[in-house]
């Protein structure tokens, strides 16, 4: 289990994070709402070793962790998708998913079949892994994108907006790929906007608000007004 | 597992769609040449012309894969022929003025190349100048560096029969231009099936066999042919193994090692490949000291064909073809899409339109205004073909 606990970020004037705390377990998908400007991606951030908080700690499995960039929270097995997906689009799938991790001299079949037998796990769709992600779709790229996080064997994985820029039924593939990655018992945080989305798709639902935590929900249980209260603080 | 992504053969057919049209516009362009200045000189086509022309491909040849290597990174280099004028300049004084052994000399002119690579990388990734104007700066202080070093006579000889100046004029004897070839056509053919061995093995989608054979008899064909008419004249030039040498071993270099695909990485996306742990001013640096090395091996092999450095050495169109050849073989402006073999298809087209008008003898005027309109049409394809209708 992965938490964060009175995690406290200041820019300058603005106080972007207030002890905001979140638990993140194994097979679960949490999803992390709020309004523009509640502190969800200085959350995320500060998890994924992007920023650095001012206070508050996190924790591996009971022990407190250091996470001094991006580096730290991979070794610590968190890996995060950014909403550019940071896909090199002239390179293809198998180019995509192993940059970084060649070997010197690429191995061409042993990485190849490797994507082939990750691709097939997660059930994704893409007719020819060798044409360059350009001419993949939204939702296909965000799988691959998905997918290349999951090479390194993380414990979590954090997506943010991994929908927002989807049709219908690419969402409906995306929502879906989610669901495997729980059935793996990887722990996901999901940020998202879409109240559909995070209904199809998550355990349960933490909200931000100005900073701080303004509740979590069980997805199942909790009404949509709670929810979209604890969004606005109109309940409060 | 699903269907769709293990179950899917051959690719061949399916390029035009990918939106990489690869090199089928310049195979086209090069075909339509062949046939309008052989019907307009019987000449053209014949194995003395054809053997010159194999003979002047190499010099500029060599300088547009420097080109390329930038140009697959999004950036330019417009120092490429100062760099290869001046590196011969450099080679050229050491062997005849201080009397240094040829091979010393030529390494000493590589290593120039390098270090203003190195500079011209430093400058770019350190001092974060465009690389535009990193490499006009180049363009100038090189040329003039170039002036002051031969601003005793303007011109320096070589021997003729010194070793620099024999590099263009040896000629491969028939027996082993054919051993080339025969070892060329069976050693990419035995590649290519043990790697259709080991992808079957590895249950992944295989090339039909009756393709690999019809590669490798259209590579057959194509080099026999090529071996057939120039050895009805001098041979097979030596200055034309050097330069397909060079194509063969960067396109190597560029698909099947990490650092090739870091190239082509930085060159799609620099943020991504940066996220993804690769050093991407490294790569940077390293593809401008190639470049400006291949610069400076062009510019020995020009200066072998004409045995002198002078004052012209590197100047005039040098730069302009190069950068043009790897533009119509194929290499886009915009970065990360391109491969060696442009280098060579895209100095045959200029080169053919040269040698072409030239056997016509129609004025340079003309010459230069119908390369143009390969090059701007070549710079059309490209851009349609990257922003056409893809996925």
């Amino acid at each position: 289990m992965i938490s964060a606990s009175g995690i406290t970020k200041r820019y300058g004037a603005v106080q972007a994070l207030d002890g905001a705390s979140l638990d993140l377990r194994p097979g679960e998908v949490v999803a992390l709402m709020g309004d523009n400007g509640a502190g969800k991606s200085t959350l995320v951030k500060a998890i994924s070793g992007v920023v650095i908080p001012d206070a508050g700690t996190i924790a591996v499995d009971g022990a407190p962790v250091r996470i001094g960039g991006p580096r730290d929270a991979q070794a610590l097995g968190i890996a995060t998708v950014y909403q550019d997906l940071a896909l090199c689009e002239n390179l293809d799938v198998v180019g995509n998913l192993f940059l970084g991790a060649e070997d010197r001299f690429l191995r061409h079949i042993r990485m190849e079949r490797a994507t082939r037998d990750l691709l097939g796990q997660l059930d994704v769709r893409i007719r020819d892994i060798r044409v360059p992600v350009a001419m993949l779709s939204g939702g296909q790229r965000q799988s691959v994108a998905i997918a290349r996080a999951l090479l390194g064997s993380p414990r979590l994985v954090i997506l943010d907006e991994p929908t927002a820029a989807l049709g219908v039924e690419q969402t409906a593939q995306v929502l879906a790929l989610i669901g495997r990655l729980r059935e793996r018992g990887l722990a996901v945080l999901v940020v998202s906007h879409n109240l559909a989305d995070v209904r199809a798709v998550s355990d349960r639902v933490a909200v931000l608000r100005l900073g701080r935590n303004a509740g979590v929900f069980g997805t199942a249980t909790a009404a949509q007004e709670e929810i979209v209260a604890a969004i606005t603080g109109a309940g409060a | 597992m699903n269907p769709d992504t293990t179950l899917r053969t051959p690719y061949p057919m399916k390029v035009l769609k990918r939106g990489d049209i690869g090199a089928w516009p310049v195979v086209g362009a090069l075909v339509a040449i062949a046939i309008i200045f052989s019907t307009l000189n019987d000449r053209f086509l014949s194995a003395q012309n054809l053997t010159t022309l194999a003979l002047q491909m190499a010099a500029t040849g060599t300088i547009a894969l420097g080109i390329i290597m930038v140009l697959l990174l999004g950036e330019i280099d417009l120092s490429a022929g100062s760099v290869s004028g001046l590196c011969a300049t450099v080679m050229t004084i050491v062997n005849v003025k201080q009397g240094w052994h040829p091979l010393a000399s030529i390494g000493l002119a590589l290593a120039a190349g390098a270090a203003i690579g190195l500079l011209h990388g430093f400058m770019l990734t350190r001092l974060r100048m465009p690389s535009f104007v990193v490499t006009l700066a180049g363009l100038m202080g090189w040329q003039g560096l170039l002036l002051y070093l031969l601003r005793e006579g303007g011109t320096i000889n070589l021997p003729f029969t010194g070793f620099i100046s024999k590099l263009s004029d040896t000629w491969l004897p028939g027996w082993l231009s054919w051993l080339v070839v025969a070892g060329l056509v069976l050693g990419s053919g035995g590649v290519s099936l043990l790697n259709r061995v080991h992808r079957s093995r590895a249950g992944l989608p295989v090339t039909p066999v009756w393709w690999l054979g019809a590669r490798s008899a259209g590579l057959a064909v194509l080099l026999g042919a090529g071996v057939l008419i120039m050895s009805a004249d001098r041979g097979v030039p030596l200055l034309l193994v050097i330069f397909a040498t060079l194509v063969v071993g960067f396109d190597l270099l560029l698909r099947h090692t990490a650092f090739g695909r870091h190239v082509y990485a930085v060159g799609g996306n620099a943020e991504a490949a940066r996220r993804a742990g690769i050093n991407v001013t490294r790569i940077r640096i390293l593809a401008f000291m190639l470049g400006s090395t291949l610069a400076a091996a062009g510019g020995i092999l020009a200066a072998s064909r004409l045995s002198a450095v002078n004052q012209q050495s590197g100047g005039s169109d040098v730069l302009l073809m190069a950068i043009a050849a790897a533009v119509i073989g194929g290499t886009s402006l915009f970065g990360g899409r391109g491969r060696a073999y442009a280098a060579l298809l895209g100095v045959l087209v200029i080169q053919s339109i040269t040698s072409g008008m030239f056997l016509l003898s129609v004025d340079s005027s003309v010459r230069l205004m119908v390369t143009a309109a390969v090059l701007a049409l070549a710079v059309a394809i490209d851009s349609l073909a990257r922003k056409g209708p893809i996925r």
